[in-house]
């Protein structure tokens, strides 16, 4: 096993803008690393020069304590799970799992052997024989673990694995991954656009952003203590709520709310507020000194235990997260407060979080 | 469909009540013009068919099947149109496989075009693969090149290749330079073919094998080649045929009869010296029953070769 470190690792196709800049990004040894970001972003890229499929334009890439930028993929000791599982067709699951160490010449009883281990692992006993076209879904995508698995790699690299999936079966699938990284503890890189899956698996989270890495944290770090507007809008659902702010020196006001808060002086006038959807509440049941806004119901989405509310005034849009227990009519008017110590505040220019000095501003919440 | 419209036409008519309906869609296919289009395309095709079974199995030589006398009339003129021998017999077959040396020339179309199929094969499916999956310099004027040469008659190489074969490389009524010509020849449409279903196989499973430490060749060999099954089929089939059936070329090189291919032997039986029609007929079927063995034996692979390797996926 080995921790992954890029160094400044760039990558950039000829005659056109770097697909990635500049990386610097340590995966520490036995880690679960999730890359996320939206399309585009960079991260399978990423993840492909870590498997060799992508030359390295510039910097170091360090598998372990090997300098891989020059090493070919079949030596680079990586095992990777495809979106499209990549299975090869005309074989039979047992010889799709054997092929792999076919090709290293291990002996034939001891492929067997893992072979028979990873089956009883994923539960694919039953269908050694048959081929990749008379599966499922969801138990090619075993397979391909499997295959992965058999060769026992340095690390394991995960594209996407489960975006060809109907919802529950990713469920279950990523109870499944989460599972064997347990049992096994290899070094993980994981490619994924959805947050909730990030979230889920990741024990750290990389977040990319056109090539550039926004932050990396546990999912809680990020959740709690994003570092621009990116990380906030990226990870929980609904999003944050980030809305433009005037800095009045004591108070930041829109026509929602207003709020007083130490340390604005020396800000720019013009900030961006972020307030998460959960941090809403019914201003009846709230503390006396929250600040309350008051609103119009643009619609409501009903999901059971719970509602999220559109509000908006004028040009400032809201989305609150409550409970559902009351029946809430679009066009109502009502009244909301958060916790002041749940508001972020960011650079309306660079986008950057602002950390203002305590009392005021955000503070860890208690859990 | 039509057929299968009728079967299933017939089944429900035996099937029992509500089945008039069906009967009258049925007979409306059958007395509609697109049905009379089929017949009338299907009689055009037959025809000349029929007419060589019949004068293979005939028994003679001559081009008549019936004997006309001078002041036959029309309904008599009519049915020697149909093409029915007088008498059944062997006799043409016989003679053409023991009297000619025609198992000879059999002999020496299958070496000529199996070995081309294998050369052809060899040639183009790395080719192919190369064109397919790596970015060279030269790959697409290339690829270009290849379609250009497809776009003149294949009689216009007659001279130079004559030049370079028997001339320069002293090939001449040799096996070896029909089947070099034969296999060249056949590789650009053979190249297109087998590259555009190359380009349909996802990438990832190539990556994925690179992944687990295996070669671009074995990459090659163990998992493109098996996979590309239907689209090497129909291309095998094809460079088979053209070497099978081709004429001119193989009658310009060879000129020992010993070493004729079947088209250019079947050839001598009607020239200026002879007309036995019974033989070539005769000769002309049994040309054709490999082919058709051929096809029989492909022809699950050919339908979603041919597709397969017509659309980009």
């Amino acid at each position: 096993m080995a921790g992954i470190e890029f160094k400044r690792v760039a990558k950039q196709y000829p005659g056109s803008q770097p697909t990635v800049p500049g990386l610097d990004l340590s995966v520490r040894d036995g880690e679960f690393m999730v890359l996320v970001g939206p399309s585009g972003c960079g991260k399978s890229t990423t993840l492909r020069m870590i498997a060799g499929l992508e030359s390295v334009s510039g910097g170091e890439l360090w598998i372990g304590d090997r300098l891989v930028n020059d090493v070919a993929p079949g030596e680079r000791d990586v095992a990777m799970v495809f979106q499209n599982y990549a299975l090869y067709p005309h074989m039979t699951v047992f010889e799709n799992m054997a092929f792999g160490l076919r090709v290293r010449r291990e002996p034939e009883a001891v492929i067997r052997e893992k072979i028979e281990r990873a089956a009883q692992t994923l539960g694919l006993a039953e269908l050694l024989r048959r081929k990749p076209g008379q599966l499922s879904g969801g138990q090619c995508q075993r397979v391909a673990l499997g295959r992965a698995m058999v060769r026992d790699p340095q690390v394991f690299l995960f594209d996407e694995p489960l975006s060809n999936l109907d919802a529950e079966l990713r469920v279950q699938m990523r109870a499944n991954i989460a599972r064997l990284h347990r049992e096994f503890a290899t070094t993980s890189v994981y490619v994924t656009h959805d947050q909730v899956e990030a979230m889920t698996l990741g024990q750290r989270i990389a977040i990319l952003n056109a090539g550039e890495l926004m932050q990396v944290g546990t999912p809680m770090e990020l959740y709690n203590d994003p570092d621009n507007v990116f990380v906030a809008g990226f990870m929980g659902s609904p999003p944050m709520n980030i809305i433009p702010v005037r800095n009045g020196g004591e108070r930041v006001s829109n026509r929602l709310l207003d709020l007083s808060l130490a340390g604005l002086s020396g800000l720019g006038g013009e900030l961006l507020l972020g307030l998460r959807p959960e941090k809403l509440e019914y201003a009846a049941a709230a503390p006396d000194h929250w600040p309350r806004l008051r609103a119009a119901i643009e619609m409501v989405e009903t999901l059971g235990a719970e509602m999220l509310v559109h509000l908006g005034v004028g040009e400032e849009r809201l989305v609150a997260r409550l409970p559902g227990l009351r029946p809430l009519a679009a066009g109502e008017t009502i009244e909301l407060a958060f916790d002041p110590q749940a508001v972020y505040l960011f650079d309306a220019g660079s986008r950057q979080r602002i950390r203002l000095a305590q009392p005021a501003g955000h503070a860890e919440p208690v859990l | 469909m039509s057929s299968s419209r009728i079967a299933t036409g017939v089944l429900a008519a035996a099937a029992g009540p509500g089945a008039t309906a069906r009967i009258k869609a049925v007979l409306g296919d059958i007395f509609s013009w697109r049905f009379a289009l089929l017949l009338f395309a299907g009689a055009v095709v037959v025809y000349p068919l029929l007419w060589v079974v019949s004068l293979a199995f005939s028994g003679q030589q001559s081009l008549q099947l019936v004997e006309l006398p001078d002041d036959a009339g029309f309904w008599q003129q009519l049915v020697a149109l149909v093409p029915l021998p007088q008498q059944w017999s062997l006799e043409n077959f016989r003679a053409v496989l023991t009297e000619q040396p025609f198992m000879r020339w059999l002999l020496n179309s299958l070496v000529v075009s199996l070995s081309t199929t294998v050369v052809g094969l060899a040639l183009s499916c790395s080719a192919a693969y190369a064109f397919s999956r790596f970015r060279f310099p030269g790959r697409d004027r290339g690829l270009v090149l290849f379609l250009i040469s497809q776009m003149f008659p294949a009689v216009l190489m007659l001279i130079p290749l004559y030049v370079i074969v028997v001339q320069w490389l002293g090939l001449g009524n040799s096996w070896l330079g029909l089947i070099l010509v034969y296999a060249i020849t056949a590789l650009p449409f053979c190249v297109w073919m087998l590259k555009g279903y190359f380009d349909t196989l996802p990438y990832e499973i190539e990556e994925s094998a690179l992944l687990e430490g295996a070669s671009r060749f074995t990459i090659f060999y163990r998992i493109i080649l098996p996979l590309a099954r239907p689209a090497i089929a129909v291309t095998g089939l094809f460079s088979f045929m053209t070497a099978w059936n081709e004429f001119i070329l193989a009658s310009i090189f060879m000129d020992d009869e010993a070493l004729y291919t079947v088209p250019v032997g079947l050839r001598f039986f009607v020239s200026d010296y002879a007309s036995e029609w019974g033989y070539f007929a005769a000769g002309a079927i049994l040309v054709s029953l490999p082919v058709i063995a051929l096809f029989m034996a492909l022809q699950r692979f050919l339908v979603s070769g041919l597709s397969a390797g017509a659309v980009k996926g």
